[in-house]
């Protein structure tokens, strides 16, 4: 609320400034938007995001700001309703005249804000793993797309350190994500020769419960042979008493693993994890990583919150590197203005928390190394494998066809986002 | 570095001797296999593993047995391996070759040597050749399944021998199949896989049906793997004596499951068919109380973990009356805050509801935070009874039945039997005539509308073993009881229970063919087109206050 109320004085000293010229200038401050649900179902995600980009907004004041001026967060709360993002994303834009947007969780939110940011030319940083399939000039996704993600989580599974799986069961919450990422990996597994029999795919309401049937059907269908293994893109809720009814009929790692795109520390924290030992999860970041700038991000975490307890996952970092970078180029351009901002985006660098360095690039996405875990009975998620170098995120993914041919390359004047040859556009 | 061979109070690891005879090995040996666990890669360690059990010397036991379960570590610095155990301030430390305590360390001061699921299944079926004679029964079958599992070729002999010396009927039963599964994975003998298959056709298991349907895998081209004709045909025989078995037992748990879920409704809508069907309040917060009940559960057990952390089994038992008390206290204060000014105007009294069910939401949100709060399944309500092979029932979903006949029956007892509920069911019948016969209709509203929203907490002490504690767990629910409360016919508890449970069973026979998502739309349109042609519901109840 306090941020609110500072956020509507500082709109009227910048209304002021305006008017008035450069006389106050100095009153002036950079404003960053916030767009994530504080309440509804998303609430024990997002808010966690909220409370990230609050602390990177005091760490940047207390390091005397940005442009030498104070930077200040404007939350709102779009409470888990898509409609309302879009709403909310326009009272940031025209109304409170932020700079900046943090937002978003599920792809269905961004979608439904995404005309608002293209129509007022906003900038928007998405931090989460998502379906890719997506490219506008005004969103940066900081998150995993498939090819960061989904595909070397199949590939370590068909591998041999991963147990050589042959036969796939794609378990999904009904709607775009695991629908467009389960079709990507329908369309890789079947170039790499597994058939179309050999792969099950379920789909359940969001917030769905009562998990027999399917975890029955999982194991009848993994008793036909072949080394099967369950790709969950379960999302939200809903994977709670899914790990518990997997726990409890048994399903051990070392003969139905099961890897999941959606799972992080925060939401195994309501879980008692003993059970699930050795099931695993692909990201780009886990709290145990074990390197001195993550040891740092851990504390400067906790002490923020005030909670040791708590814990930090892929999409804070996400969040974390996208604020970095967009203060980088924002203190490289000299202004906060969108389009030279966007400019100055590409190229930028952002030590990794795992180590390593994040680079944007002109496709809007980062070069992120991937992880894959274990869950281990602490709740933690301990790297068994990881990529040598970071990967390119890739927008359009290669193995839908008529995707591959897509590029997205946002180096103006030449632009190319969702088509296969540049087009000349002025800003 | 120098080894002692100190026997460790700690722990109780017994051999079998004739497996294991080389009696004295190298130590530098063990030692150095010791050492090859800290290997960069996984492959390296997998090598120290099958190095160790190929020494046989016991003292390694202890060291896979923590490498099995994360705690092998290696110190900063030095990089001494050792074994961790969980303390107040990280770890306490031993040398994992003397069993040396080295006294306390911090999480950050160890790096844990990494496992994973591949090694995890090695190094479990290397500790169950080293237990398979152990002579405890429980090691010995834990021993046998996990021979089963990874089935080592180098293990036939010795499980051959165990076989001999084996006197329990059950163990020998488990070592006979995990005998025939490695003899199937690993000989080319005919008569050898033909037999093993002849005796796991014994065995009602889907890991049993997947060993010889691996049998009958086809390559790219469509020409069978197993090159002979004979032991093809002994593994369809195979696959269809258990395949029999697995068709009537997933029967089984279907119907299982089926009255599975139908409890859960039963739990959750039987407090509502008591708000909304007997007194006729349209309760939008009822699902906020199964949150509330949950919420309670979640406070009780952290008392006892931070009180009582032996007793930590029992928290449920005191979660239930607990829970009772707290949001049927709430539920008095909602009905005597708010209710009772809306008596006979159900939009209103809907739309208050609601309103409150957010800013129970909200508080219980601003309270404990927007997060998951883990609520532990005590070990009774832990794991699942493997009834027979594909049938498994779990136990956390045993008691809930249980847990939902025995509320049920009380509640029957209670309205039935009681003068409290003499006094009920006279104002739900006819509220000027028993206001008239000198009954406090005012306060048997609060009491009925506090026992209603108790139930609705008791359901939520339920809940929490299944489902998410978060401030959303009610709104999953709302829906649900309504449904159940107005198919099972409003006012009549036994419409209520006859109604989730054939819900729940019709649910559970349509999942498998429809899919969740589409069975929970037909149930939706089914209960559309059944309220047109009997709109009372199952059970229809005669009363006034139903007429108008």
């Amino acid at each position: 609320m306090k941020s609110l109320f500072r956020g509507a004085m500082s709109a009227a000293a910048f209304a002021a400034a305006l008017a008035g010229g450069s006389a106050v200038q100095a009153a002036e401050v950079i404003k960053v938007g916030v767009l994530h649900s504080l309440s509804g179902t998303m609430a024990i995600s997002e808010s966690t995001l909220k409370d990230t980009v609050l602390m990177m907004v005091d760490d940047l004041n207390k390091k005397g700001g940005l442009l030498g001026k104070q930077v200040e967060a404007v939350v709102v709360d779009p409470a888990s309703d898509w409609p309302l993002f879009a709403e909310k994303a326009r009272e940031l834009i025209e109304k409170e005249k932020v700079d900046v947007v943090f937002g978003c969780w599920t792809s269905v939110s961004r979608k439904s804000v995404l005309p608002v940011f293209e129509e007022l030319n906003g900038l928007l940083f998405y931090p989460v793993q998502y379906e890719g399939e997506e490219s506008s000039r005004n969103v940066f996704y900081t998150g995993a797309a498939p090819n960061q993600q989904a595909i070397p989580a199949v590939e370590y599974l068909m591998g041999d350190d991963g147990g050589g799986a042959e036969r796939f069961v794609l378990l999904g919450t009904d709607y775009v994500y695991p629908r467009t990422t389960n079709k990507i990996l329908r369309a890789f597994l079947n170039a790499k020769g597994v058939s179309d029999e050999d792969i099950m795919e379920n789909y359940t309401p969001f917030g769905h419960s009562d998990w027999q049937t399917i975890v029955a059907d999982v194991k009848t269908f993994a008793s036909q042979g072949k080394k099967t293994a369950v790709v969950s893109t379960i999302n939200g809720d809903a994977n709670v008493p899914f790990y518990k009814e997997l726990g409890n009929q048994g399903i051990k790692a070392e003969e139905i693993p099961v890897v999941a795109f959606s799972v992080g520390e925060e939401e195994l924290a309501g879980l008692d994890t003993g059970p699930l030992v050795g099931h695993l999860a692909a990201w780009n970041y886990f709290m145990s990583v074990e390197a001195d700038v993550n040891d740092t991000f851990i504390e400067q975490w906790h002490a923020f919150i005030g909670d040791e307890k708590r814990v930090t996952n892929d999409p804070m970092e996400a969040t974390y590197i996208g604020f970095k970078m967009w203060a980088q180029a924002v203190e490289q351009a000299g202004t906060t203005e969108v389009n030279a901002v966007r400019q100055a985006m590409y190229g930028q660098k952002v030590p990794n928390l795992t180590g390593g360095m994040a680079v944007m690039n002109t496709n809007h996405h980062l070069s992120k190394p991937v992880l894959i875990g274990e869950i281990q009975d602490d709740g933690m998620i301990e790297t068994v494998w990881s990529t040598d170098a970071e990967v390119v995120g890739d927008a359009w993914s290669d193995f839908i066809p008529e995707s591959a041919k897509l590029t997205a390359d946002w180096t103006y004047p030449w632009v190319c986002g969702n088509c296969e040859e540049p087009k000349y556009v002025k800003y | 570095m120098p080894f002692k061979s100190t026997a460790r109070g700690w722990r109780l690891v017994i051999f079998l001797a004739g497996l294991l005879l080389l009696p004295s090995v190298a130590m530098a040996e063990l030692a150095d296999d010791l050492q090859g666990l800290r290997g960069g890669s996984y492959d390296a360690k997998g090598a120290a593993v099958e190095r160790l059990v190929a020494g046989g010397d016991e003292r390694a036991v202890p060291v896979l047995e923590a490498f099995l379960d994360g705690r092998l570590f290696l110190t900063d610095g030095e990089e001494r391996m050792v074994i961790g155990e969980d303390s107040a301030g990280g770890y306490r430390i031993f040398d994992a070759l003397s069993g040396e305590a080295l006294g306390e360390v911090g999480k950050r001061d160890v790096s844990k040597i990494k496992i994973n699921n591949k090694l995890r299944q090695l190094v479990k079926g290397s500790l169950g050749a080293l237990t398979l004679g152990s002579k405890d029964r429980a090691a010995r079958l834990r021993a046998a399944d996990a021979v089963f599992r990874s089935k080592p070729a180098d293990m036939i002999p010795a499980l051959e021998s165990a076989l001999e010396k084996e006197s329990d009927p059950a163990v020998e039963a488990r070592l006979r199949r995990a005998l025939a599964a490695t003899q199937l994975a690993n000989s080319d003998n005919k008569a050898t896989r033909i037999a093993a298959l002849q005796e796991l056709a014994k065995f009602t298991d889907p890991q049993i049906r997947s060993l010889a349907a691996a049998v009958l895998v086809t390559d790219g081209a469509g020409n069978p793997t197993e090159p002979d004709a004979e032991v093809r045909a002994a593994a369809e025989e195979t696959l269809k004596a258990i395949e029999q078995g697995l068709a009537f037992n997933s029967f089984l748990a279907n119907i299982f499951q089926g009255v599975s879920l139908g409890s859960v409704l039963l739990l959750a809508a039987i407090g509502l068919a008591i708000t909304f069907g007997v007194m006729g309040v349209i309760n939008m917060a009822h699902g906020e109380m199964v949150m509330l009940g949950a919420y309670t559960t979640f406070l009780v057990q952290e008392v006892f973990r931070a009180s009582f952390p032996t007793a930590s089994d029992y928290a449920l038992l005191v979660a239930v009356p607990a829970a009772f008390l707290v949001t049927g206290a709430i539920g008095v204060g909602i009905e005597r805050g708010v209710i009772r000014f809306l008596y006979g105007r159900p939009l209103e009294t809907l739309l208050a509801t609601w309103g409150l069910s957010l800013v129970l939401q909200q508080a219980v949100r601003t309270i404990f935070g927007p997060t998951n709060r883990e609520v532990g399944n005590p070990s009774w309500m832990s794991g699942a009874w493997e009834v027979a092979g594909g049938l498994t029932l779990t136990y956390n979903r045993i008691w809930i039945i249980v847990f939902a006949m025995l509320v049920f029956a009380l509640l029957m007892v209670l309205i039935r039997r009681s003068s409290y509920g003499l006094q009920m069911r006279a104002v739900t019948q006819n509220r000027p005539m028993a206001s008239s016969m000198g009954i406090r209709t005012g306060w048997v509203d609060a009491m009925t509308f506090g026992l209603g929203s108790g139930i609705a907490g008791m359901a939520g002490v339920a809940l929490s073993q299944i489902d998410n504690v978060s401030p959303n767990l009610g709104q999953g629910y709302i829906i649900d009881s309504f449904m159940v409360v107005v198919f099972g016919g409003v006012g009549n508890l036994w419409g209520t229970l006859v109604g989730a449970l054939s819900l729940g069973l019709v649910n559970k026979f349509l999942e498998p063919y429809a899919g969740a998502v589409l069975a929970k739309i037909f149930i939706l349109v089914a209960i559309i087109l059944f309220i047109q042609k009997r709109p009372r519901g199952l059970f229809a109840l005669r009363g006034r206050a139903l007429e108008s």
